[in-house]
Formats: structure tokens, C-alpha cells, sequence
């Protein structure tokens, strides 16, 4: 599974960070976790706000947190 | 002695060491800068904060979450109609991005995947300019016209500086964007103007809690006045209700939480502040631990607050200490400040716009540097340039800007920003 945080560097990208990798821990699956910061790549990817989550290929939210529950429900 | 590793902590404690010990303390002007600053600091805290800054918070929480990105959104992609995206994306920016770090990923996308250069570069000069928060404080502290005029001139220069762009670089091709926008979900959406309501009351709340005491002893602002607080009650009254018909809150937890408040209301009615913080006390209470739009609600008014509390504090400190409180010095004498950007020459005006636009200003702090400086003898002109180049540009911005849309593009746009800003304030500072 692959997985990418988009954002600057913010409060709310790092909070979304965490909150993956905490996600990624407790439903113990693998993954690549990696996080995009660079403008013209979020670009790329159709992204128009950040933070934005991207789980192989798919972009499944786009210019908030996602809560907790809502990832694990998408990498289980 | 791992000297390679200890330089570092040695020139940090030498070089504190020698600050203190050269300290200016005990220099008139140091002394009274750092009155001022503390003079400052107490007048927003009790002037500005709990009655403007706490609701504005909890409007820009509530336009975060309640106000849908996707239908903004469909306006600036690709397939838009371009005349209307210019609009779209002058306004949008009160309500797209509350943060200044959500601007430049818009920016790039607008640019790459959607309606292109024009409405992207007018969303990123307006963008910042008109976020929801500098508005309110800049009418609240600076005056309502100054607060108007930097608006609309956002707004109005942002199309122009939008459109030049697009036909200044009209020959050259741009990839196509190849990958589908992807937009965020649609959310459960409520009627349109039960929304609209709803801001409604928590802005009237946010005027007449901050209803100014007019010149005159009579007529209609007067009358508003003396009543500004019913007025303001009337409003948290029809927000209760609201909040309880169709945001979903339980009648008895909305009714618990709006006791306290009546009953101070009425308790210590001369000290209306009180009853109003424990509203704001009472509120938060209620919707913090949901799980719904309305904890969303509070925890993103929240967050704005952690953001910008600090920020705010740290300008205001800096504001007082080289400029002062109006009518009064800082570090920095007057004189300086009036021969740079007195009057409303169009040296002046550039001037201002000029350093604004390098200049970096962390969200809001504009508001007391500019109040500080107008105190010292900056014209009303060169203000408005100030406030129009200043918060949308710094050198630090202007370098990312750089890696989205290239060097040529950016340095053409730094200079379209300088020149509309001078513009503007030299036209503001002829009227007023």
C-alpha cells in the first residue's frame, strides 16, 4: 500500500501525518508512507488543497484532516 | 572539547551576555518603546481580543467547515467559464483560505489543473489580502473605510493584475493538465440559507457587540449604540435557535449552556463583557466534544486561535516597541516615518508598497504595525498600499511563487502588485 500526505509543512499536514502513521500502526498493515511538500507535484497529483491524502493512486480527502477512523477504514 | 559541536551553545551564551550587558535600558526612548509596547499589548487584550477576535475566530472556524470548497472550486477548474472564474477567484479568497498556507497550493492547482494564470495569479494576490479575520481586525482597529477600501481594492486590482498576467504571457504554452482535479466530497449539504442565517447571527453578534461610540449624542448610530448590546443578545438568542433546529445540537444542552449568560446578563448587567464570555464559555462547552460538523466547527475556530494568538501578540509587541502606541514614539522617531511615507505622494505610496511587499507579515500582525505607523505620521494613501501589498507578498512567498510559475512570470507579478498598490493608495489617499 502505498501512501502520501500532501502538504507544505504545515499544522494541520503535520497533523495528518501523525494521525496516518498512527493509523498504519494500529491496523498493523504495510505501507509506504511518504510525505509531498513540493507544490508542483501536489499539483500533479489534482490536488488543490492541502492536506490531502493519496492511498495508491486514489485521492481519498482533499483540504482537511481526516479523522482516524476514516483512514483506518480505508487501508483496511 | 568537542569544540566542532560547543561553538554553537558558547555563541549563544556569549552572545547573550553581551545584549545584556549593553542592554539600552535606562536610554529615554528604550524605556518609553518598551512602556509602549506593554501599553499596547494591555489595550488589545482588553480592547479587541475577547470581543472581536474570539467571535471573528469562531466565523472563520464555521467557514472552514460549513462552507463547501467543491462548489467554489468548480468555478476555477479547468472546464470554467474564464470571465466568471476571474470573479470567483478574486472573492473566493474570504472564504477558501483562512490560512495563508492553504493559498499556495490553491494557487498551483488553479494555475496547473485549472482555470489557468489569470484567475490563479488574481486568487493569489486577493487570496491573502481579504482572509475573513485581517478584515475584521483591520475595520476594527484601523476604521471601517480603510477596512472597505482594502477589500474591494483586493478584490478590483486582483481581476486587473489576473487579466494582465494572462495577456502578458498569452503566446506561451502551458502543458496540459492531464490528470482529472480531484475534488473533495460533497458534504451534507444544508439549504443554502440556513447557512447563510447562520453566519448571519454570528457576524450581527461580531458588529453590534463592537458597535463604536459615535460623535454625535444623537440620532440613529446613537440609538444603535445605546442598544448595541440587546441588538448583539437579540442575535446569540436567534443563533441558539438556529444552532438547536437544524445543526442538531439537543434543546436542553443549548438551553444549560445559555443559562449562565442570561443570568449574568442580568445579574451584572453593567459589565456586559461577562455575560458575553460566558456565552463563549457556554458554547464551547457545548460543542467541543462532539463528534459532528459542530466539533469540527470548534476545533477548527480553535485552531485558527492557537495559530494566530501568538502571532498576534508577537507583532503587537514589535509594533509598540519600534512605533508605539498612537499618538506616541517608539524606538523609531516620527520624523523618519512621516518624511518616508507622509503625506500621499506617489513616492510615498510606493514606498510602503514597496517595503510591503518584502517584507513579511506573519497573519494580522499588519494591523498593529499599520495602526502604529499611521500613529507616527503615514499617510492614509500609503496605508492602503501597505496593507494591499504587504500581507500578499514577502521574499520568502515570492521564492515559492517562483517554483510553481518560474522566475519571469513571478518578477512580473511582484512588480503588477507594487504598481496597483501605489495605485490604489495614491487614489484612496486623494479621496480621504
Amino acid at each position: 500500500m502505498d501512501i502520501k500526505i500532501c502538504g507544505p509543512g504545515c499544522t494541520k499536514c503535520h497533523e495528518a501525518e501523525r494521525l496516518v502513521k498512527e493509523a498504519v500502526e494500529e491496523a498493523k498493515v504495510k505501507a509506504t508512507i511518504e510525505k509531498v511538500t513540493d507544490f508542483n507535484a501536489i499539483a500533479g497529483y489534482g490536488v488543490f488543497s492541502t492536506p490531502a491524502v493519496i492511498i495508491d493512486g486514489q485521492v481519498k480527502c482533499v483540504g482537511k484532516v481526516p479523522s482516524k477512523k476514516d483512514i483506518l477504514e480505508w487501508i483496511r | 572539547m568537542e569544540w566542532k559541536r560547543e561553538w554553537k551553545p558558547l555563541a549563544a551564551i556569549v552572545t547573550v551576555f553581551v545584549s545584556c550587558y549593553y542592554l539600552p535600558i535606562g536610554y529615554d526612548r528604550f524605556d518609553n518603546a518598551l512602556s509602549e509596547a506593554l501599553h499596547l499589548v494591555k489595550w488589545y487584550a482588553r480592547e479587541h481580543v475577547l470581543l472581536c477576535l474570539v467571535p471573528a475566530f469562531f466565523i472563520a472556524g464555521a467557514i472552514a467547515v460549513f462552507v463547501s470548497q467543491a462548489s467554489i472550486l468548480k468555478y476555477l477548474g479547468a472546464t470554467a467559464n474564464k470571465v466568471i472564474a476571474y470573479g470567483v477567484a478574486s472573492i473566493s479568497g474570504t472564504v477558501l483560505a483562512v490560512c495563508s498556507c492553504t493559498i499556495l497550493p490553491l494557487f498551483a492547482g488553479i494555475y496547473k489543473m485549472g482555470a489557468g494564470l489569470g484567475p490563479a495569479t488574481a486568487f493569489l494576490y486577493a487570496g491573502p489580502a481579504i482572509n475573513i479575520l485581517a478584515i475584521i481586525l483591520t475595520a476594527r482597529i484601523l476604521g471601517p473605510e480603510i477596512g472597505f477600501a482594502r477589500a474591494f481594492g483586493a478584490i478590483f486590482f486582483s481581476i486587473i493584475i489576473g487579466l494582465l498576467m494572462h495577456f502578458i504571457f498569452l503566446r506561451e504554452e502551458r502543458e496540459k493538465a492531464a490528470v482529472q482535479a480531484a475534488m473533495p466530497e460533497e458534504e451534507v449539504t444544508r439549504p443554502l440559507w440556513q447557512n447563510a442565517l447562520y453566519f448571519f447571527t454570528m457576524i450581527g453578534i461580531l458588529v453590534f457587540a463592537n458597535w463604536g461610540s459615535p460623535e454625535e449624542q444623537t440620532g440613529l448610530w446613537h440609538l444603535i449604540y445605546n442598544n448595541k448590546w440587546l441588538i448583539a443578545s437579540l442575535f446569540a438568542i436567534a443563533l441558539s435557535i438556529i444552532l438547536m433546529s437544524w445543526y442538531n445540537l439537543p434543546k436542553w444542552q443549548v438551553i444549560f449552556a445559555a443559562t449562565p449568560s442570561v443570568v449574568l446578563a442580568f445579574a451584572v448587567g453593567n459589565h456586559p463583557t461577562i455575560a458575553f464570555v460566558a456565552a463563549v464559555i457556554g458554547l464551547s462547552v457545548l460543542i467541543s466534544r462532539r463528534e459532528d460538523e459542530t466539533g469540527e466547527w470548534f476545533r477548527e475556530s480553535w485552531g485558527f486561535a492557537k495559530q494566530i494568538l501568538p502571532l498576534l501578540l508577537f507583532g503587537v509587541l514589535v509594533a509598540g516597541i519600534l512605533l508605539g502606541r498612537p499618538g506616541n514614539e517608539g524606538l523609531v522617531p516620527s520624523e523618519w516615518v512621516s518624511r518616508a511615507v507622509g503625506g500621499n505622494s506617489l513616492l510615498a505610496n510606493f514606498a510602503a508598497s514597496f517595503a510591503g511587499a518584502f517584507m513579511y507579515f506573519a497573519t494580522l500582525t499588519e494591523v498593529p504595525i499599520l495602526q502604529g505607523l499611521i500613529g507616527n505620521g503615514m499617510g492614509k494613501g500609503p496605508a492602503l498600499a501597505l496593507l494591499l501589498a504587504g500581507p500578499a507578498l514577502s521574499l520568502p512567498n515570492m521564492l515559492v511563487i517562483r517554483t510553481i510559475m518560474g522566475t519571469k512570470k513571478t518578477i512580473v507579478f511582484v512588480a503588477l502588485v507594487i504598481i496597483m498598490a501605489t495605485i490604489s493608495g495614491y487614489l484612496y489617499g486623494m479621496f480621504y
